[in-house]
């Protein structure tokens, strides 16, 4: 029984989350990279992409989803993303002489590759939010093991 | 001016769960509820009946996009205390979890090894 | 020159992600390196801009009220001096109290990103940026306090936790207030506004001040809003309890306070009188609560509360004189206040106890903390030689000639209260005889040893050459303070 616990939920939501992951991520993606066109951007993408590994936990287990990013992976990815924007900000602060100063050519508006560094700076933010909020779920499901092993423990005890 | 008044009404809750209340996770929801009423606060304060985005196009008169356009700075203060708020919230809830683990009780009133 | 200013808050935390990355390989040296090296930068870069007087850098090259300004005046120089320098020495210190916490990665990480943002908000033009970088310092602020995860640590976080949170919603409430009246979030366009429109009265302004009191009251530990203080102070690793009393509470609450005040709403004589009276409050209650502690770090915080109300008694004040005891006082609590927590760090890291009733005698077995420790005390008593002497007289002097006389009565004998309070301390703790448990007690390693000692030096120095540091860095920061206009027209250029 425990064991079969320890390795996730039920058919039904293995079936439904193999699905809509894909789904989920193609849609956080699109919402990324349209993000200076239309409503959207790189926090509510990050964070659709972040929900789509926070469902495979919630459903296939940590262990599961830890196989395909790890906590250190995520980490780091999460750090890189910050760096990015920062890098952004730097090169703006040499070429234009302020800060996130928009070195890129603007464009036509509404088109794909328009409004300068915008489109990099939502990737970063992609993936600084994503990862970040994927850490954070792994990071308090960590915690929350701790805590219920110890209550079992307690109770064994009694 | 009824939103306004209903807006403060959701801020008195959050206070009210925050001061009265004991349970640790029932004072972390009060601080979110806050939150999200002075959120909805700055949302009302860019808020227009029937408004537009505001993109200004080359084909638009610029007086009518002044009288019918919402206005974004809320939007984008708004988005940016929602992510200062989610993370002031992962660490109430890491640390409510740590301290369940030190003391064993959601209680406000048994963690009280210190004299405030 | 004036692309230098963004450094102040990109570079650390820059050097905070680069820790987080390069630290997974290199746990040990790289970050306590880096982060020194970081502080050292940033003291450097605080040099080239000293003398520069007012410079503007509008981000991403949008102009004010548009988009977001950082301003560098003669008040924000002397903030930024007072943050980097403690900084940097808190930085040294920890190089070797850190050991005992085994890990070094996370620490330096949150450091440098708690100094980003105080010296974001020391920098920054726009209210809603205020928000956010104080936000910034705060959020660190509140993991580094219960960073030893053990039961009162914890507890002490999350009380800091619940009561920060509320302050920031307070102040982000009060933010959206001034916006509806103003329409705009940039700090000198919404006092032009406010100036020019006459709206001393509005009830919304009126709104927003009181939010705007209660919400950096709550920061700053002044009275009925000190509960988290004495608490996070003596919880916290002693390196943050010296960030959080020597400039975390100056910078998020005081400076918020005056900035928010002088330069963008205004003071009126009603919010003058709620300052001296939380000031007063504030002296007595961290004064008589400071004589019943025999914990030293939570005599050390309540001490901090009666300090923090007589520059709030100075600000209330609102003359010339009274600003520039404030500012002196704000300068020199952060020197001799970073000295007594340091002081109680090696004491605690030497004996294990940090008890007023199971120490005595470290003048044998510890010489340099004891001496150390002694000027801090009696500068913080206001014994003549030492600095904080001249700023609690120019206070004293300037609530008489204001014509307080209760006030200064009242400042008085808060002086005297100080000097028993830390009297009983050097009793206690130096002199004396050792009790049985200190027979193998030794003095503290010397990167922990060297920078009180610098702290000790800069207390004497401060107090004898009082004067140059008054008309070279005082007099320019209360200029700012006093003169809103000239902060309108600088920042908008008109």
């Amino acid at each position: 029984m425990k064991k079969e616990k320890q390795s996730g939920m039920t058919f039904i939501v293995k079936t439904i989350t193999n699905l809509i992951i894909g789904f989920m991520l193609v849609f956080g993606a699109y919402i990324v990279l349209y993000g200076h066109i239309t409503p959207g951007g790189g926090f509510p993408g990050g964070v659709m992409i972040a929900l789509a590994y926070i469902l495979v936990t919630l459903a296939y287990g940590r262990r599961v989803v830890e196989s395909m990013i790890s906590g250190v992976t995520g980490s780091i990815a999460d750090d890189i993303g910050a760096l990015v924007i920062l890098i952004l900000g730097f090169i703006g602060l040499y070429i234009g002489g302020t800060f996130l100063f928009n070195f890129l050519p603007k464009g036509t508006p509404f088109k794909l590759f328009s409004a300068g560094y915008i489109i990099i700076y939502n990737l970063a933010i992609m993936l600084k939010v994503g990862m970040s909020l994927y850490i954070v779920f792994l990071a308090l499901a960590i915690l929350q093991r701790v805590v219920t092993t110890r209550d079992e423990t307690k109770e064994d005890k009694k | 001016m009824t939103l306004y008044f209903l807006n403060f009404v959701l801020l008195i809750i959050g206070l009210y769960a925050l001061v009265v209340k004991r349970h640790i996770v029932k004072k972390i929801l009060g601080v979110a509820i806050m939150e999200y009423a002075v959120n909805l606060f700055l949302i009302l304060l860019g808020f227009r009946k029937s408004g537009i985005a505001p993109i200004l196009t080359e084909d638009m008169d610029l007086a009518t996009f002044i009288h019918t356009a919402v206005d974004p700075l809320p939007q984008a203060l708004v988005l940016t205390s929602i992510v200062i708020g989610l993370g002031t919230l992962a660490l109430m809830v890491a640390m409510a979890i740590r301290l369940y683990e030190r003391y064993g009780t959601f209680d406000m009133d048994e963690i009280n090894r210190l004299r405030g | 020159m004036n692309t230098l200013l963004p450094l102040f808050t990109a570079i650390p935390i820059c050097s905070a992600v680069l820790i987080l990355i390069i630290g997974k390989f290199d746990k040990k040296n790289f970050p306590r390196i880096w982060s020194l090296l970081t502080s050292l930068s940033l003291l450097f870069i605080l040099v080239v801009v000293w003398d520069k007087g007012t410079i503007i850098h509008e981000m991403g090259g949008w102009k004010p009220p548009f988009g977001v300004v950082l301003v560098k005046d003669n008040l924000s120089r002397m903030m930024l001096l007072i943050v980097n320098v403690v900084a940097f020495l808190t930085i040294i210190y920890s190089y070797v109290y850190i050991v005992k916490f085994e890990d070094y990665l996370r620490f330096f990480t949150l450091f440098l990103f708690m100094l980003a943002g105080m010296n974001g908000v020391v920098l920054t033009g726009d209210l809603f940026n205020l928000f956010v970088f104080l936000e910034i310092a705060s959020i660190a602020s509140y993991a580094l306090v219960g960073y030893g995860v053990d039961a009162e640590e914890l507890e002490a976080s999350f009380k800091y936790l619940i009561l920060g949170a509320l302050a920031s919603v307070f102040i982000l409430f009060g933010i959206g207030m001034i916006y509806s009246i103003t329409g705009s979030v940039n700090m000198a366009d919404v006092a032009r506004f406010i100036v020019e429109n006459n709206l001393g009265g509005n009830n919304a302004l009126l709104m927003a001040t009181g939010l705007f009191i209660v919400g950096f009251g709550l920061k700053a530990g002044l009275v009925p809003f000190h509960a988290w203080l004495p608490d996070a102070h003596s919880s916290a690793p002693a390196p943050i309890s010296v960030m959080l009393s020597g400039v975390l509470i100056k910078v998020l609450g005081i400076y918020s306070l005056i900035r928010i005040f002088y330069s963008v709403i205004g003071i009126t004589p009603v919010v003058s009188y709620i300052f001296i009276t939380m000031g007063v409050i504030s002296m007595l209650v961290g004064a008589f609560m400071g004589f019943g502690q025999d914990d030293m770090k939570r005599m050390f915080a309540f001490s901090s509360i009666s300090q923090m109300g007589y520059i709030a008694v100075g600000i209330g004040i609102g003359t010339p004189l009274a600003i520039i005891g404030a500012l002196f006082h704000l300068l020199n609590h952060a020197g001799f206040k970073s000295l007594l927590f340091l002081s109680s760090g090696a004491i605690q890291t030497s004996t294990g106890t940090r008890n007023l009733s199971e120490l005595g005698g470290l003048r044998k077995k510890m010489p340099v903390t004891s001496a150390t420790s002694v000027i801090g005390a009696l500068s913080i008593a206001g014994v003549p030689p030492f600095n904080g002497f001249w700023s609690k007289l120019i206070i004293i002097l300037a609530a008489f000639s204001a014509g307080y006389f209760w006030l200064g009565a009242i400042l008085v004998f808060t002086a005297f209260l100080t000097l028993a309070y830390y009297l009983r301390f050097q009793k206690n703790v130096i002199f004396g005889e050792p009790t049985s448990l200190l027979k193998n007690v030794r003095e503290a390693p010397f990167m922990m040893v060297m920078p009180m000692v610098v702290f000790a030096v800069f207390c004497l120095l401060i107090g004898i050459f009082n004067g140059w540091i008054i008309s070279n860095i005082i007099i320019p920061a209360q200029g700012i303070i006093t003169n809103q206009l000239g902060y309108i027209s600088s920042v908008l250029g008109i």
